[in-house]
């Protein structure tokens, strides 16, 4: 309870200018395409030299929160994804703005965010110890394992054929080999000099996301000039609130696999989302509501990316070891002031800890008020032509892919994946199943690799891989989910011959 | 065609505006190139030693950082070496000796001939860790553990070919045992994770990092591998006091270099100038307080470094 005395400096009011400015400026930021919340942190990093330990670190606090659910404006209104965390926030969300709901999606998304970042934050006050023990039960052998599951999870994301969903993963696996290889620094693929590094996520994200949209904008935008307006229909909040609490379902699988999986350092912000939306869809009534503009969806996607936030911090504030990127970039703000995190920070720094903490939580709070706000006025982006819409989201697509590295190369990685991915989609491939397969080949084979030497010095690689409680935990979920994935296809292949002989 | 221009460029500007380059040197704000990611502690020590830049005693014009991270600085640096402009505009950072020893194992296009030092501005040796609770106490308890299981001992490290990967080919060389180095994907951070979790028995790993996790309880520090101890830990001996041949090949130096090309008097000028630059109190204040070790050498100690851990790690890599 040490934290509720620390309060009140969250509301002096330097302090909470600084939070306001944060969120305020994490919405803007997260919502511009190619701005992960990594990157507008960094931004912010040199803001943070001229301030007080305790204010630069709300101010960081502030803008982490924020960005994340601000990935989720860009990922519903214009189906680029912010960072790795908002993909599955564009499969229903986008669907539904595009249906003329995006406010209504908005809303969701925001409500959804700060439920689920309040929870997994006070997570973080709460349960540190215990999750920091967590975290570190994580080795090589099981983050082996946690990606393949991920990769069984493909085949039934956002497709209609799990053949397909597989292929696309296929290919993305594939993707994932590009550049020189992380361990042993060999080579492969590099055919021209752009891809040195591998293919960059979030260069990747746009390009399979927002390009085939545009081309499909191009494509139909002369014919039928102006013919298609959509009615951008006004959503109360107070709705939106009573939807959000209905899905309680959502809600908490969303918050449950988001604190969770965000825990394990160097795997969990990326796939939170996309475990949580597939978990979600698994356990719903309504699975085939999904990918058609459920609200399901978009509740369970940004419940995740926001409970993870807290807990994403537990190995930085506890271990001093920053279990994500942004972790990384955090814990330079607070070394630039001499605090070191673990031990230290909560015995000799409890002011900066706590008020940093309580920042977070409070600015769950005002991210949401001012998301809800925006919402409305936002979703009218949906009524701009066609015309207009494809040159600007082209316009931000090749801004956002050049500012991740300032780097023309991932320009081109962006356009070639996006043209790629627009005839993949004609026939009936989707982008998710491919960008999980491009995050997790990486995890996977790294995690392999590292594990295998280990075991060839130790106990070898059958004790190493396959025994344990959690490896044995992991593979029996594994199996579960190929079998459930089996059977659902063969049942609905019954179920679709049945009604042709019907018909 | 494009290189005869381009040749024909070069030589006009060195022929006619070489003293009037480096006099109005430099007009407007430069752009410094961190082969790794933001947050890294190379990024990190890059916007320290760099924000006084704009300072009239300085450069008189700002220094800003552009990430080029991917394949364990390759990226970066192969960009530096092929496509940065030789203006005096393109700074880059640079760490030995991973990208000497980069270069050394191939794959890559540059080499120590493809850069010009201006002047290094720090040094983070490594040093040998385990875990708190580990019956190791002393690096000779290390080696004699590996000598009785040999290839048995599993220890962490970020990657092949950085300073850890040095450190450790050291030790196996100079305690003549044979040890399991295990590269991370993830850098320091993930290295210091195996340790703490105990996936691996013990880890080579950064003196700033170790320094903070020792401070939080999480592991034993056993030796330093440089020729001095260190200010931050006066109590850790070095592998050489403890009795292993092994000297600073594996120290991560930090600092600032140019493409080959550049005009000479603007390197000059450089060289003169970044030196002081880095001997400002304020960024000595809070590389402090962070925890990142100092160490300023001028562009001729710098070349002469160069010089003698290329020969140091070509012997040390012949094998591999």
């Amino acid at each position: 309870m040490e934290f509720l005395y620390y309060f009140g400096d969250v509301f002096t009011p330097v302090s909470f200018g600084l939070l306001l400015l944060g969120t305020i400026g994490g919405l803007i930021l997260g919502a511009t395409p190619g701005l992960s919340p990594t990157m507008a942190v960094a931004l912010l990093i040199p803001f943070t030299f001229h301030l007080q330990p305790v204010q630069g670190l709300i101010l960081l606090g502030a803008a982490y929160t924020s960005t994340v659910a601000g990935g989720a404006v860009s990922a519903i209104l214009l189906k680029i994804p912010g960072a790795p965390a908002n993909i599955a926030t564009t499969l229903d969300g986008h669907t539904m703005a595009k249906q003329g709901h995006g406010a209504k999606a908005l809303q969701l998304s925001f409500l959804a965010s700060a439920i689920g970042g309040v929870i997994g934050v006070l997570l973080l006050i709460f349960l540190t110890p215990v999750l920091a023990q967590w975290a570190l039960a994580f080795g090589p052998s099981h983050l082996f394992w946690l990606a393949i599951l991920g990769v069984t999870v493909i085949g039934s994301l956002d497709t209609a054929s799990v053949v397909k969903g597989l292929l696309s993963g296929c290919i993305g696996l594939w993707l994932a080999t590009i550049g020189f290889d992380d361990i042993m620094g060999a080579q492969r693929f590099i055919f021209h000099p752009a891809l040195g590094g591998g293919i960059n996520i979030i260069a990747a994200l746009i390009g399979l996301f927002a390009i085939p949209q545009v081309l499909t904008m191009f494509a139909k935008g002369r014919r039928n000039e102006g013919a298609e307006v959509i009615e951008v229909q006004k959503h109360s909040v107070l709705d939106a609130m009573r939807e959000v609490l209905s899905r309680p379902r959502a809600l908490s699988i969303g918050t449950i696999t988001g604190s969770i999986i965000g825990l394990i350092p160097g795997v969990g912000g990326q796939i939170a989302g996309l475990v949580a939306y597939d978990q979600t869809k698994k356990f719903s009534p309504e699975r085939e509501k999904f990918g058609k503009g459920h609200s399901e969806g978009v509740i369970a996607a940004e419940a995740a990316n926001n409970a993870m936030v807290g807990p994403s911090l537990v190995p930085l504030l506890t271990l001093s070891i920053p279990g994500s990127p942004t972790a990384a970039v955090l814990l330079g703000g607070l070394l630039i002031h001499g605090i070191f995190p673990g031990t230290d920070l909560f015995d000799n720094h409890p002011d900066v800890a706590w008020t940093f903490i309580n920042s977070m939580l409070i600015g769950q709070v005002l991210m949401c008020i001012f998301g809800l706000y925006v919402a409305g006025l936002a979703a009218r982006v949906a009524q701009v032509p066609q015309s207009v819409m494809a040159a600007v989201v082209l316009g931000l697509a090749v801004f956002g892919s050049y500012s991740v590295q300032s780097s023309m190369g991932d320009v081109y990685v962006m356009a070639s994946l996006g043209v790629m991915m627009y005839f993949l989609e004609r026939f009936g491939f989707s982008a998710a199943p491919l960008v999980l397969g491009l995050i997790l080949g990486p995890i996977a084979e790294a995690n392999f690799i590292q594990g295998s030497m280990i075991a060839n010095a130790t106990d070898g690689l059958g004790a190493y891989f396959l025994g344990g409680t959690l490896n044995i935990l992991l593979i029996a979920a594994v199996i579960a989910s190929i079998v459930y994935s089996a059977w659902m296809e063969l049942r609905s292949r019954r179920y679709t011959s049945k009604e042709e002989i019907m018909g | 065609m494009k290189k005869l221009v381009a040749g024909v460029a070069l030589a006009l500007t060195a022929l006619t505006g070489g003293a009037a380059i480096a006099e109005a040197y430099p007009e407007r704000p430069i752009m410094m190139m961190v082969s790794y990611g933001a947050g890294g502690a190379t990024d990190f020590q890059a916007r320290i030693v760099t924000m006084t830049a704009g300072n009239e005693d300085a450069l008189g014009m700002p220094i800003a950082i552009i990430n080029k991270p991917g394949a364990g600085g390759r990226v970066g640096w192969n960009w530096f070496a092929t496509q940065a402009d030789a203006d005096g505009y393109t700074l880059g950072a640079y760490n030995v000796p991973h990208f000497i020893a980069q270069s050394i194992k191939g794959g890559v296009q540059y080499s120590t001939d493809s850069f010009e030092p201006i002047a290094n501005w720090g040094a983070d040796p490594a040093v040998f860790v385990v875990a708190a609770d580990s019956e190791m106490n002393s690096m000779d308890d290390v080696v004699k553990f590996a000598k009785e299981n040999p290839g048995k001992l599993t220890f962490s490290g970020a990657g092949l070919f950085v300073g850890h990967h040095i450190a450790a080919l050291q030790l196996e060389k100079a305690a003549g045992v044979k040890m399991a180095y295990i590269p991370t994907k993830g850098g320091g951070a993930a290295a210091m994770k195996a340790v703490i979790a105990g996936e691996v028995m013990g880890g080579v790993n950064n003196l700033s990092d170790a320094f903070r996790a020792q401070e939080a309880g999480n592991v034993k520090i056993l030796g330093v591998f440089d020729l001095e101890r260190n200010a931050f830990l006066p109590d850790v001996p070095t592998l050489k006091e403890q009795g292993y041949d092994i000297d600073n090949a594996s120290v991560n130096f930090r600092g600032i270099m140019v493409p080959k090309g550049t005009p000479q008097e603007v390197i000059d000028k450089l060289a003169a100038s970044v030196p002081e630059m880095f001997k400002n109190g304020r960024v000595s204040k809070k590389m402090d307080a962070g925890g990142s070790p100092m160490h300023i050498m001028t562009r001729d100690e710098v070349i002469e470094m160069w010089a003698a851990r290329e020969a140091t790690l070509k012997e040390l890599l012949a094998g591999l």
